[in-house]
């Protein structure tokens, strides 16, 4: 294996300039794709952060016995995917009304009675926070007999739900496109030493080389190749990050969002995909040219 | 002289081999039997299909008919996984040399040895010492176009000695060299023949036939014409 690897840096060393371009363009795809990656983290983290915020309010029945509202804090806290049931009494809303209105609380202070219910705030756990599950969990406490009304911004929810698949089915394809399009590169860089190459694969042949001894250090090249590509493409992004990330924690955001890179193991599984694709491309390659 | 009184064991036999490029026959109905330590001259005009026929017996083509024998294996059977194992059985000599031109002497010699999987210590060892045998010991490091035509040469020939093979396979192998160097090359060429290897050696210069004295087989439009001794 070691006189493998020799040949296939010796060939690496002779034929710099097509492994420049292959390793250069490796690096670029990497880097596209990877920032596209980068950007869908940080933004399902916002994404995650915001949803953290979700709260469900039930509102009761107006004639709700002190017992009917012991009742149905038990019933909401044995529901699967309810963490909390917190009881907010309509003078406590209307206590917090009043403070969120701040200078135009003296309008409230000419009601004859307190126009709000008794209410449950309701935080659930983070299994139940999409808008599936909300849609269900607001079905069943409506049917709780106390229970009048559950308002949890369904529609805002949905919203944002459906933002997170679409970030998430865009940077499927994106990322599939990408991995297609470097394997396409490199099988065609791989296809161009190969040409340049074919006396000499000839020539191997005709004295007694294997296919194997033939095909293992254009593997070995196209894993190399890929590896390094990909390194450097992730370095590169890494200084992008850092230099904007410096200049976005210095911002008022930073308070509430950090932005992160990738962590050392999703770093190394990047490396080992860019390993596959300079393997995939010189295989396809490879197939196509051996054949002759 | 005929060659019919002839048993001893044969390292080819072919029996009615044809090899045909669309309608036109580059070899037709060729049978003949190769022994062991001969000296065959394979002799005719251009196109008679000299090297169709050396070709033929490494798989460089495949046959359209028949069947041949190298050292008992049936070739026409062999798969293509098979076909480097046939082909470490032969050393093959070309008139364009083949030499890799980005590989130094050393390199294109040791390739042989590196393809069939042998030790780096012995591949050292015996490269150096065929390249001795050649006189090329001192242009190891070289690089094959800085070398003269007769320098190449030894070196194709040195290649195709290192593994020993059992077959040496010459296709012109003076046919682009002076007359000083084309003596050395068969020199060494019955060098090797004198320590058992068969020799079979396509070429149309009939000096060189003369010279030489052995068994030569006459191709005229890729039908065999003649089995004889110079």
């Amino acid at each position: 294996m070691k006189r493998f690897y020799q040949r296939a840096v010796k060939d690496i060393l002779e034929n710099r300039f097509l492994t420049a371009i292959t390793v250069v363009t490796i690096a670029l795809s990497i880097m596209i794709a990877a920032a596209f990656a980068l950007f869908f983290i940080n933004a399902g983290d916002i994404l995650n952060i915001w949803q953290k915020g979700i709260r469900m309010m039930v509102y009761l029945k107006p004639d709700t016995s002190d017992a009917g509202r012991l009742d149905t804090k038990y019933r909401l806290q044995s529901i699967a995917g309810v963490q909390e049931a917190r009881f907010i009494s309509k003078d406590e809303a209307m206590k917090r009304l009043k403070q969120q209105m701040e200078h135009h609380s003296a309008l409230l202070d000419n009601l004859r009675e307190n126009p709000l219910p008794d209410a449950f705030e309701v935080i659930l756990q983070p299994s139940a926070r999409n808008s599936t599950e909300l849609s269900f969990l607001a079905e069943r406490i409506g049917a709780l007999s106390a229970v009048d009304e559950v308002e949890y911004g369904q529609q805002w929810i949905q919203r944002f739900s459906n933002i997170i698949n679409l970030f998430r089915l865009a940077g499927y394809g994106i990322g599939s496109l990408f991995f297609m399009a470097t394997v396409f590169i490199v099988a065609n860089t791989i296809r161009l030493v190969l040409y340049s190459r074919r006396d000499e694969i000839e020539i191997m042949r005709l004295v007694g080389a294997t296919d194997r001894f033939i095909k293992i250090p254009f593997y070995l090249q196209g894993m190399i190749q890929g590896g390094t590509g990909t390194l450097i493409g992730l370095l590169v992004l890494f200084g992008g990050y850092y230099s904007l990330s410096t200049h976005f924690n210095q911002s008022a955001t930073s308070q509430l969002i950090t932005l992160r890179f990738f962590s050392l193991s999703i770093c190394a599984d990047i490396i080992v995909g860019g390993i596959v694709v300079g393997w995939l491309g010189c295989w396809v390659s490879l197939k196509q040219f051996m054949k002759v | 002289m005929e060659m019919t009184d002839i048993t001893n064991d044969a390292i080819i036999r072919m029996f009615h081999v044809h090899r045909r490029y669309g309608a036109k026959f580059a070899l037709h109905d060729v049978t003949l039997d190769i022994y062991k330590n001969d000296y065959l001259f394979v002799t005719g005009p251009s196109g008679a299909g000299k090297t169709t026929l050396l070709k033929l017996l490494y798989l460089g083509q495949s046959l359209s008919e028949g069947q041949i024998l190298v050292d008992g294996i049936n070739i026409a059977r062999i798969k293509r996984s098979g076909i480097p194992l046939l082909r470490r059985k032969f050393g093959i000599i070309f008139q364009d040399y083949k030499l890799i031109p980005t590989k130094t002497v050393y390199e294109n010699v040791a390739l042989v040895l590196e393809a069939a999987g042998r030790k780096p210590r012995f591949i050292e060892k015996k490269v150096r010492s065929v390249l001795r045998t050649v006189s090329m010991e001192d242009r190891i490091k070289a690089l094959p176009l800085s070398l003269s035509g007769g320098e190449q040469q030894r070196v194709a020939v040195a290649r195709a000695v290192v593994g020993d093979p059992k077959i040496i396979l010459a296709d012109e192998p003076t046919g682009s060299l002076d007359n000083e160097s084309a003596g050395v090359i068969m020199a060494f060429l019955d060098d090797f023949h004198s320590r058992g290897a068969t020799i079979i050696l396509a070429t149309h210069d009939k000096e060189l036939i003369k010279k030489k004295g052995a068994r030569v087989m006459h191709l005229r439009d890729g039908r065999l014409w003649s089995d004889t001794l110079s």
